[in-house]
């Protein structure tokens, strides 16, 4: 090997692969700790994640694999890990040696995977995880005689405590400089399978022209095994002489009724059963365990459904009531430094650019981060110690009524911080009809992106009443009730769609129940930091872009006559009789007329009146419209664009110093308020259904390799919202709530 | 001979084999559920749907349409 960056000897890729839940990120993160590089598998949009490892003087570059239960891949997503371990990835080095992390408490079913690695010829270190869980079930595991009846190193470990690590770097060193693993005998096969895939391999390599790339064994073996899955369905047009139909009669030729899944699971287990009867002590009895007891009341028919309910409601009071003092602290702070900079610059187009255009925009937009944070620490944490599990288990009935599964939910519910990593999240649903449902029912889960509308309109017009004898404020109630309206919309619309468009057989919900445990708050702070910086990028990028570009459609044409008829209006109070304080409010009154004029005779303006019409149903005029429509790239662009046409406008008071103010004072053309409570809740109603998001839309397009998905989506929900907030604002104005 | 949606939480019993013809059969097999194994039902889900069962010493969840394709023999 040759010498890298002066230091370390660059051995090689090593593949770190494991079943979901075993802590495989947890261990990635303690082994590479800030050497890590994200980025994108090109073709599929699977994350990939790779760092590099140090150990006595040498490097390996790790490569952490999507957690698996098992190789036979149903989806280009799950193909992802063959294609990486069989070296056939395009963009990837072929890897040098696998890691595979194995859970302690749960050998017989984590061994699956390790008997189909071991398959593949390669050197694999096995990292024997949650050692301390399974002490406390009594289970003791011999990692010496599981080493010598497997053929590999096997390594105790508990990587949220970081025990084992040193050991386990060595012996990952060890492996990929050895370079091949030993002979042990895996799990057994009958001969007629073996010789099927053996005479699969040899005719499809010799059409290895065909194909571009040889075939390996192990590929052949799960083209034969696996009916129906994705290893299949890719090849088969290429050479469709040799599988589809073809490939069924070799199935039957093997026997078993064709069901050669179940052979390979029978032997696989077999060969299991031996290991671990050698190799680890179990009580007779089932230990009763800290998280068995804790799952006693968490998915207890009554106490269960109160508990996620409570929870639920706990996270959304959280984010109102918690941010409040952090998100005045960042209001003041870009207050004040608007206030800076526009005493040092001369007034002007530029001064205006800063001040009203990225300060007040990018302040808009910053002053709800601390929200989102807030959310997706909630998210994090439920996802880390194991509740989303049980989340799902507790809502798949519903959820299944839907179209969807108990697994939608956990995308579902990211979709609450981020429809986007929530969306990404889907890929976990093997199912590809139960993935699209659930991808085009996302965006209606009320996203972090939307809390700025809804914290704005609910803090200037929700009277913060309290209700049901002082229990529930009346507030927090209406961001609880604009988060079930997403909720209750996706139901029929994931029905209407599983029954019209996704059309088929209700898939499968096969979900393993994790064991609780303890949060591991670097993984929950790496998530937080993610989210928060996303937010952010956006808000230095696409956010602030379009704030320019509604600050210069309200700021121009800035016609000079309105300029000269303001100019000789103050240069006539110089004469006026009055004191000093009565012409400096003089002055101030004069600004403000000019400011109005000024934006009144905007792009923005004309524009805005141009749409008025269509919005007029809603309650809306054509500034909140245009507000509206400037929002469709990226929601959270409604209020800076706000923030820009009410700052800047007429309309605002002397004394008026945030947004809350100016949106409760300023008033339509005959004089009566433009913002009431049926208004609020109509602007509201409108973003909680609409899909504001250019981003949202482009993933959408990602995961469902089409324009068509992302143009549906974008249609329907616009749709929905316009029907939705017109309803609404008719509806209570009709109950008198506009007074 | 029932099959393992029939069983109530606290029961036990051993797979004997799998039902009919499914795709899903090769993902209950890879989870380990297969002729041979021992399962418990430990709990049905508020709703009524799906069930928890241990298999292979670890918890899993499944709808009680998949656990019809499961034959077992109650006892043990």
């Amino acid at each position: 090997m040759e010498p890298e960056s002066g230091t370390s000897r660059s051995v090689g890729v090593v593949a770190v692969v494991g079943n979901p839940n075993v802590g495989k990120t947890t261990l990635f993160n303690a082994l590479t700790g800030l050497n890590q590089v994200t980025g994108n598998y090109p073709g599929v949009t699977v994350e990939r994640k790779s760092g590099q490892m140090k150990a006595g003087g040498c490097t390996a570059q790790l490569i952490d694999l999507p957690g698996t239960y098992s190789l036979a891949a149903r989806s280009p997503d799950e193909m992802i890990v063959v294609d990486v371990l069989l070296g056939q990835q395009s963009g990837e080095k072929p890897v040098d040696a696998v890691l595979a992390v194995v859970d302690a408490t749960n050998l017989e079913r984590n061994l699956y995977l390790v008997s189909q690695v071991k398959e593949l010829g390669k050197p694999i270190v096995i990292a024997l995880n949650m050692t301390d869980l399974a002490e406390k079930r009594q289970i003791v595991v011999d990692a010496e005689t599981l080493a010598r009846e497997i053929g590999a190193p096997v390594v105790p470990i508990c990587a949220h405590k970081r025990i084992g690590i040193d050991s386990l770097k060595q012996a990952v060193i060890e492996a990929v400089c050895r370079g091949r693993s030993d002979s042990i005998d895996g799990p057994e096969y009958p001969k007629a399978l073996l010789d099927e895939v053996a005479a699969l391999e040899k005719e499809l390599n010799a059409r290895r022209d065909t194909l571009g790339r040889p075939v390996q064994n192990m590929e052949a073996f799960r083209l034969l095994v696996d009916r129906g899955g994705y290893a299949e369905q890719r090849l088969k047009h290429r050479v469709p002489d040799l599988l589809g139909a073809p490939l069924d009669e070799r199935r039957t030729r093997v026997g078993f009724n064709g069901s050669l899944a179940a052979v390979e699971a029978r032997s696989r287990y077999a060969w299991i059963r031996r290991i671990v009867s050698a190799g680890v002590r179990k009580p007779s009895t089932r230990i009763t365990t800290t998280s068995d007891k804790i799952d006693t009341y968490l998915t207890h028919k009554v106490y269960g459904t109160l508990l996620f309910a409570l929870l639920m409601a706990t996270v959304f009071q959280a984010i109102f009531a918690w941010a409040s003092p952090i998100m005045d602290l960042v209001d003041a702070t870009f207050g004040g430094l608007g206030d800076w900079v526009g005493g040092h610059m001369s007034d002007g187009v530029l001064k205006s650019l800063i001040v009203d255009g990225i300060i007040a925009g990018v302040g808009s937009v910053v002053i709800f981060v601390p929200q989102i944070l807030i959310l997706t620490l909630f998210v994090a944490i439920l996802e880390d110690c194991g509740y989303m599990a049980r989340a799902a288990f507790l809502m798949d009935r519903l959820l299944s009524k839907c179209g969807l599964s108990g697994q939608s939910f956990i995308p579902l519910l990211s979709s609450f911080a981020c429809a986007i990593p929530g969306i990404m999240a889907t890929r976990t649903i093997a199912n590809r009809r139960d993935r699209f449902a659930t991808i085009l029912v996302a965006p209606l889960m009320s996203c972090s992106a939307r809390l700025p509308v809804y914290t704005v309109m609910i803090a200037a017009f929700i009277p913060a009443h309290k209700i049901a004898g002082g229990l529930i404020g009346l507030q927090g109630l209406t961001l609880f009730l604009m988060y079930c309206l997403g909720i209750t919309i996706a139901i029929p619309v994931a029905w209407i769609v599983k029954k019209t468009l996704l059309k088929g057989d209700t898939p499968p919900f096969l979900l393993e129940l994790p064991s609780y445990k303890l949060p591991q708050w670097g993984t929950v702070g790496r998530k937080v930091y993610t989210q928060g910086r996303e937010f952010l990028w956006r808000a230095g990028t696409i956010i602030l872009s379009i704030s320019i570009i509604v600050w210069a459609l309200s700021y121009f044409p800035h016609s000079q006559s309105i300029t000269q008829e303001f100019d000789q209006k103050r240069a006539a109070l110089e004469h006026a009789v009055m004191s000093d304080t009565e012409r400096e409010e003089a002055v101030k009154a004069i600004d403000n007329e000019e400011s109005g004029a000024h934006i009144h005779n905007s792009y923005l303006a004309a524009m805005g009146h141009a749409i008025e019409p269509a919005v007029a149903p809603l309650g809306w005029d054509w500034r909140i419209g245009m507000a509206a429509i400037s929002s469709f790239p990226a929601r959270e662009v409604v209020i800076a664009t706000m923030g820009t046409i009410f700052y800047i406008g007429g309309e605002v008071d002397e004394n008026s110093d945030n947004l809350r103010t100016v949106l409760q004072t300023v008033e339509r053309p005959d004089g009566t308020k433009l913002f009431n409570i049926p208004v609020a809740l109509s602007i509201m109603v409108f973003f909680a259904l609409c899909c504001q998001c250019g981003a949202t839309l482009a993933i959408i397009r990602r995961e469902t390799r089409s324009l068509r998905w992302p143009l549906f989506t974008f249609a329907y929900m616009t749709t929905l919202a316009y029907v939705g907030a017109m309803v609404t604002y008719h509806a209570t104005t009709w109950m008198g709530w506009g007074a | 001979m029932h099959t393992l949606n029939q069983l109530r939480p606290g029961d036990r019993g051993v797979v004997q084999g799998l039902l009919g013809d499914s795709s899903l059969h090769q993902r209950l097999q890879e989870m380990g559920v297969i002729e041979g194994a021992e399962v418990e039902v430990v709990r049905i889900a508020p709703l009524g749907d799906p069930i928890e069962i241990i298999v292979q010493g670890y918890h899993l969840s499944l709808r009680k349409a998949e656990a019809a394709f499961v034959e077992v023999e109650q006892g043990c």
